[in-house]
């Protein structure tokens, strides 16, 4: 394997471990309208991650600093080409960055909603138009032989990118109320789980929808036929496992599983991806990992940066959610915002 | 229709000062800030006084509102190199990339991570231990500012490279030249002394308009924060200026048109030099009239020595053009913008020259045993003004940095023309740059409004606030 390969699937991996834990911060962001009941509810549902979210949005910051560092040509290609779906993305990922502290300043009931609804909105348009635009990449669009990608505006919303980013919100509010089981106490640990025996079935129903339309309208099934079907059914096997504990009240399984959902759904657009970056309507001018990818000495020495720092930071992420177990309970004193 | 004003190149340009300039209004801020409360925390574990370490958790809450802006916005720049600048992250991101992606794995995990458990531990931890965790915070800020930086030198100052002649693009050859690169450890220390002068100024500040409200309660907390930032505004203001003359002695090496136009030198100067305190800029026909001089300044200034004439930028003009016509052709303009070079680094040293003066005089009228500050209101309201001026002098020292580099992205190498996103629209930029606006002022005055209303609280309020309401059981948690 070069190592130009081996990049491509650590940025997989970057995306899929951001995924996992960023998918549960955006569904505890929407879990602030769909099941929060007042403003006390808001704030304990706001506090489970208040420690968390920053780390947790590292992972893209890096995923996208390991795509500069390593894949130059996909990264510029991929970025400038969705430059409007990139910008709302950004706008969301701005408006429930700031809501954390602004809401912690907010006096008035008006103020606190104001931050409580940038929160929310934040959350549910960033896994949306991030979806949108990988659902939207692996069909084929128009590149030049430059490398520029430009996207026709139906090539940007189609049936496949919308039901991709609906799919991707719906599987990220599951897991974030599976978040919110483990880590909340009282009446919204209860009404969390209820919310998700509704919420599953719907999700396998989209998670079939979505299947059948990467069948067709992409060419990952004809290219990598057992792969993708393996991963697809891990994806829904996953999710059937995320189910189970909500039904026997496996709180830490319907976590993984729903965690683990999300992650396989960015296995699933690599491996289709592969050996490609970039999928060109004219086959020819698709963009390979070969050609994107940087000079041996530059992806040496990230090679073995990342071999030194990953683990270290791997520990002391994992110390700082160890440091927060205790579980929240809106009416007591364990509310931060 | 859209044509002059409106270039693809002129507002990806515009959009990318703008987003700099307020991502840069928070980042040093925010370092220096990070630091000074680190200090403020230690002082408080080691010392125990209590004043210590209510101003930790006061300033505390300042940092963390001007962290979360930093954050966001700091995300936008990540995103921003491959939105507009395509041409250029091709071509410069084998060696781009990588600090960047090292920023991300060292700094930023450092610095997310145990912000996070710092604000939430106050009560778990012992002072030392607690006062660990703002330590890896501020010391993730300042490893983030050496890649970031490593980046940019790279760009003023391009070393250890090739042009590889198949791709036409850089190639990395040796990566410990650009983190040994002398502009980045000239830069660095400017820039790092620059963010904890920028800190000490907003406490001295905050703190001034707090003396002014004289509640009695809060007038010790105040009046130690003010001399604490007074000491930290003075200290740094010097050695960030000392910093700024090592980085100038290697800008006149690298570029020496940045330099030339800083001190608004048009024609090769007498030797030894005189220095320009002020004069009229043509940029046009390229010259300069109506100098206020100060005999043999600008030759202390740039050799640390009483002889030696500087280049003038017409001198460097030609020399330029001589390097590189048969490369990028005979109609580029390798002026930089000579107005805005000159003034902002007036504006830049003269707000530092402001800062030491006021720092000075503050910290003769507060010494202890002496009221004599609180008496004296006009001073108290000069240093509250004052929280404004490093902020401006921050953005000068940028405007010279990326203006001075002109017309190049990459030093010699690449111009702005060339790195813009071939596939940008004016539509497109015009759409990004409005909603950025809204963004930044919808920040920028939140922010504002919020570091007001926490000082308007002062140091004691939540503790106030926690007495008033010991029933958890709040109405609404039992309404529905």
């Amino acid at each position: 394997m070069t190592l130009s390969t081996l990049w491509f699937i650590v940025i997989g991996l970057l995306f899929s471990i951001f995924l996992f834990l960023e998918g549960f911060d955006f569904g505890v962001g929407m879990s602030t309208r769909f099941l929060a009941r007042n403003d006390q509810e808001r704030s304990a549902i706001m506090s489970s991650i208040g420690p968390h979210w920053d780390g947790n949005e590292t992972w893209l910051v890096t995923a996208g600093g390991a795509m500069f560092a390593s894949l130059p040509m996909w990264y510029a290609s991929l970025f400038s080409g969705y430059y409007i779906l990139f910008l709302l993305v950004l706008v969301g990922l701005i408006l429930r960055g700031v809501s954390f502290e602004f809401h912690k300043h907010a006096e008035s009931d008006t103020e606190k909603n104001i931050w409580m609804w940038t929160f929310f909105c934040g959350s549910l348009i960033a896994p949306f138009f991030l979806c949108m635009i990988l659902l939207s990449m692996v069909q084929g669009i128009p590149i030049d032989a430059k490398g520029n990608a430009t996207p026709s505006f139906f090539q940007v919303v189609n049936l496949l990118s919308i039901v991709g980013g609906v799919a991707g919100v719906l599987l990220s509010l599951v897991h974030g109320l599976n978040f919110i089981r483990l880590r909340l106490d009282g009446p919204l640990r209860d009404r969390a789980r209820n919310l998700n025996k509704i919420l599953y079935p719907i999700l396998f129903l989209g998670e079939v929808v979505f299947a059948l339309l990467v069948f067709f309208q992409t060419d990952f099934f004809t290219k990598r036929f057992a792969s993708s079907l393996i991963i697809t059914a891990l994806i829904v096997l996953f999710s059937l496992l995320g189910y189970y504990g909500v039904l026997k009240n496996r709180e830490g399984w319907s976590f993984i599983g729903s965690g683990l959902s999300l992650s396989m759904v960015i296995v699933l657009l690599f491996n289709g991806l592969f050996p490609r970056v970039m999928i060109a309507t004219d086959p020819a001018h698709s963009i390979l990992i070969k050609n994107a990818a940087n000079s041996q000495y530059t992806l040496t020495i990230m090679t073995i940066v990342a071999c030194i720092l990953v683990p270290i930071v791997a520990i002391y992420f994992i110390w700082s959610y160890s440091l927060f177990t205790k579980r929240i309970n809106p009416r007591e004193n364990t509310v931060k915002y | 229709m859209l044509n002059v004003g409106l270039s693809i190149v002129s507002l990806a340009r515009f959009q990318f000062a703008m987003t700099t300039v307020f991502h840069f209004f928070f980042v040093p801020f925010s370092i220096g800030m990070g630091f000074l409360v680190a200090v403020m925390e230690t002082i408080y574990a080691v010392k125990k006084d209590k004043v210590y370490l209510d101003m930790a958790k006061f300033w505390g809450k300042i940092f963390l509102l001007s962290f979360a802006v930093g954050i966001v916005t700091g995300i936008i720049q990540e995103f921003q190199f491959g939105m507009n600048w395509s041409e250029y992250s091709r071509f410069m991101g084998d060696v781009f990339g990588a600090p960047l992606a090292i920023e991300a794995l060292l700094a930023f995990f450092i610095e997310s991570v145990f912000i996070g458990i710092w604000m939430f531990t106050w009560d778990r931890f012992r002072p030392g231990v607690h006062a660990f965790m703002i330590w890896m915070t501020s010391i993730g800020t300042m490893l983030s500012a050496i890649w970031i930086l490593a980046a940019n030198s790279f760009m003023q100052a391009p070393t250890g490279f090739k042009i590889n002649n198949a791709t036409g693009r850089i190639q990395l050859t040796d990566f410990g030249a650009v983190i040994s690169n002398p502009q980045l450890w000239r830069a660095f220390p400017h820039v790092i002394l620059a963010a904890f002068m920028t800190a000490g100024v907003v406490i001295t500040g905050m703190s001034a308009w707090g003396l002014l409200r004289k509640k009695k309660n809060e007038n010790h907390f105040f009046k130690t924060s003010l001399r604490f930032g007074l000491w930290a505004s003075l200290i740094f203001a010097i050695l960030s200026a000392g910093a700024g003359d090592l980085q100038t002695q290697q800008i006149i090496t690298d570029q020496p048109m940045k330099f030339a136009a800083t001190e608004g030198v048009y024609e090769d100067t007498k030797d030894p030099a005189p220095w320009t305190v002020v004069e009229l800029i043509d940029a046009k026909n390229h010259k300069a009239s109506g100098q206020v001089d100060v005999p043999g300044v600008l030759s202390i200034l740039a050799y640390h020595k009483l002889s030696g004439s500087v280049k003038g930028m017409n001198t460097i003009n030609k020399e330029l053009h001589a390097k590189y016509d048969k490369k990028f052709g005979k109609d580029m303009n390798y002026y930089v913008p000579p107005k805005t070079l000159f003034w902002s680094f007036r504006v830049m040293t003269g707000f530092d020259a402001l800062i030491m003066l006021t720092s000075i005089v503050g910290l003769v009228f507060s010494r202890k045993k002496k009221d004599t500050i609180e008496s004296h209101k006009w001073m108290l309201v000069v240093l509250g003004i004052c929280i404004w001026v490093p902020f401006i002098a921050n953005s000068a020292g940028w405007f010279i940095t990326e203006f001075g580099r002109y017309p190049w992205i990459v030093y010699g190498l690449f111009t702005i023309a060339q790195a813009v996103s071939p596939t940008s629209t004016v539509a497109s930029l015009l759409f990004s740059n409005i909603v950025y606006f809204l963004l930044f002022t919808l920040l920028g005055g939140v922010m504002v409004v919020y570091s007001r209303r926490t000082l308007h609280h002062g140091p004691y309020y939540e503790e106030a606030d926690s007495k008033q309401n010991v029933d958890p059981f709040a109405k609404e948690a039992f309404g529905k």
